[in-house]
């Protein structure tokens, strides 16, 4: 009964906020819910105990998926977000035969090699990929109604209450999931990974499912920032854009499911309400940066799994 | 077609200097303190920029200058060990992470303190060598070539040579047991990370007036850094030198007969192709992984 009341708090929350807040602050809001499917994705990856640098680019591929079959094709655009999710696993899928030979700093670095070629196909091919400057005049969600609300897709407030719904929906799966006998078989392939093999678990299995999943939902996400921005190019997807899903990720800690998410909204409420009213915008990666350190140094509770599978590294050497 | 090729191939020996400065230093600091540094290519833009700063602006003699880059980076090395990598001494990745959250600190110094805009240094010397009419090298390329080998050199001699190298090295294999004979791991990893930092910051400075100066272009040297270190074998300083060489060709020559940007493709996937055939790397002994 009062989780009920809490979850009706909160959608009453999440309607009424944006009519409160200004356009630009509107915005953000919309990034931030995209970005809040993003990092939880993010999570669902690394409860397998696997730190992965191309998950932006994989959500690109939705983007670029997504954009490429609406206005290609002529795909009806909620059709094409969900292609473009399907795009997104079915890349992972198809990486993940290589990278999953490999583990922990050398994943690390494959996933990172990986997402850097597909970027650079990106930017080589100009057709269709639109080359350097990327892909422009993407199809805006068609407006439509239910009744009491007209949703007009010019107006922030309209898709953010779209990608809300289309969020919380992909966060309640995330959150099946993660409590399903898979989500707690990702634990054990992550804590108890030679007991689970010795219990008949296919660790790779679970791994590779683990980011077909992720990379599908990072996809919805890239889709969903696509039609909304409406032009996407190389550069949206790069490093930069995963340091931040890592600072929100570590600052929020990974240990829990609402820890990532916790981190990205309250880094988004920083950087909006502390930097932008401060003028101090500029300074936004030294900001991160710092944060990021601080965190580690300081309150590494997210990385507590890391530094137990190294130990046990160690210990095995 | 022979001066092509002859041409080709100065350009990727003049390449795989300064690469190898960089992945050498990368490798050093792995292999005695077990970090990956995501900063290594901030480093070399650090360096860079220390030759905007004094010789671009300031006009101190070049060669005073990069010795000054070498320098003041190899501090920035120390900076990062003592804040940075000591206290996370026991958890690898997260000193990863933090090299990271440094990365972004020192691009971000870079912006508010030189701008984004790209750097314009007078060259150094308009010189240039020919040989056979058609294969010529500029002078300034010849600085970094000589340069990278005589340091290179000089590295080889401090790690097999000196009690010092041996203490390194000794920390590098084993460092529990370097420590029961009494190396402290605290100074032999002082001692790596500032020539690791400081070679970086001199490949940095060397090239300086050669590249294009920007606050962003360490990313493309730390993703060159580590196709070079994978391909090498990760804790392999021979193997850093001779992955350095086998790429700068590769890369070179793709530039040259195709493009730039599939030249980049191919080198990374290069590493793909070593990281799913034999993770540690074509020169790497079987034991480090």
């Amino acid at each position: 009964m009062r989780n009920l009341f809490l979850w009706v708090a909160l959608a009453i929350a999440v309607i009424i906020l944006p009519n409160l807040v200004s356009f630009s602050q509107q915005e953000v809001l919309v990034f931030m819910t995209i970005n809040i499917l993003v990092v939880a994705s993010y999570r669902l990856l690394t409860l397998t105990g696997e730190w992965s640098l191309g998950h932006v680019v994989i959500m690109g591929v939705g983007a670029y998926a997504s954009a490429l079959v609406t206005k290609e094709l002529g795909l009806w655009v909620p059709l094409g977000i969900l292609v473009g999710g399907l795009a997104s696993a079915l890349i992972a899928l198809a990486l993940s035969v290589p990278l999953f030979r490999m583990k922990g700093f050398y994943f690390l670095i494959g996933s990172f090699a990986a997402g850097e070629i597909i970027r650079l196909l990106w930017k080589r091919f100009r057709d269709p990929f639109g080359g350097a400057k990327g892909i422009k005049g993407i199809d805006p969600m068609p407006d439509f109604s239910i009744g009491i609300y007209q949703f007009d897709f010019f107006e922030p407030v309209s898709y953010f209450y779209f990608s809300a719904v289309v969020v919380a929906f992909c966060l309640w799966i995330l959150w099946r999931i993660e409590k399903s006998p898979v989500g707690l078989t990702f634990h054990a392939v992550h804590w108890q990974d030679k007991l689970a093999q010795a219990s008949g678990v296919n660790l790779r299995r679970y791994r590779t499912m683990a980011f077909v999943i992720a990379s599908g939902f990072a996809g919805i996400a890239g889709a969903l920032l696509a039609h909304y921005i409406g032009t996407i190019n190389p550069n949206s997807f790069d490093v930069e854009v995963m340091v931040f899903v890592l600072t929100w990720a570590i600052v929020g800690g990974t240990g829990t499911f609402y820890g990532p998410i916790l981190g990205c909204v309250v880094l988004t409420i920083l950087n909006e309400i502390v930097l932008r009213e401060l003028g101090l915008e500029q300074t936004r990666p030294l900001i991160y940066g710092l944060i990021l350190i601080l965190s580690i140094l300081f309150m590494p509770n997210g990385l507590e799994s890391i530094v137990q599978r190294v130990t046990r590294r160690k210990d095995a050497k | 077609m022979f001066e092509l090729l002859a041409q080709t191939s100065l350009n990727a020996i003049y390449a795989a200097s300064y690469i190898s400065l960089v992945a050498v230093g990368l490798v050093l600091i792995f292999g005695v303190m077990g970090v990956v540094n995501f900063a290594h290519g901030e480093l070399f833009m650090v360096g860079s920029y220390v030759v905007v700063a004094l010789y671009a602006d300031r006009m101190v003699p070049f060669f005073v200058a990069v010795a000054a880059g070498l320098i003041f980076v190899g501090l920035l090395g120390l900076l990062m060990e003592r804040a940075l990598f000591r206290p996370l001494r026991d958890n690898p990745l997260g000193g990863l992470v933090a090299s990271i959250g440094f990365l972004m600190v020192l691009q971000a110094l870079a912006v508010l303190g030189f701008g984004v805009r790209m750097e314009h240094i007078p060259p150094v010397t308009q010189d240039v060598i020919t040989f056979a009419d058609k294969i010529s090298i500029p002078v300034a390329r010849v600085y970094v070539i000589v340069t990278a080998i005589v340091m290179l050199s000089a590295l080889w001699y401090f790690l097999k040579r000196t009690r010092f190298g041996w203490a390194l090295r000794a920390s590098a294999q084993d460092p529990e047991a370097a420590a029961l004979q009494g190396i402290s791991v605290t100074q032999t990893a002082m001692i790596a990370m500032f020539i690791g930092a400081g070679f970086a910051g001199m490949a940095g400075a060397l090239t300086a007036p050669l590249i294009s100066i920007n606050p962003h272009m360490g990313h493309s040297v730390i993703i060159t850094a580590f196709i070079v270190i994978i391909v090498g074998g990760v804790g392999s300083l021979e193997g850093a030198v001779l992955a350095s060489v086998v790429y700068a060709f590769v890369h070179t020559f793709v530039t040259t007969f195709f493009d730039g940007v599939l030249a980049d493709i191919t080198g990374l996937a290069l590493m793909l192709i070593v990281l799913i055939v034999k993770p540690t790397g074509l020169f790497g002994s079987a034991d480090r992984a």
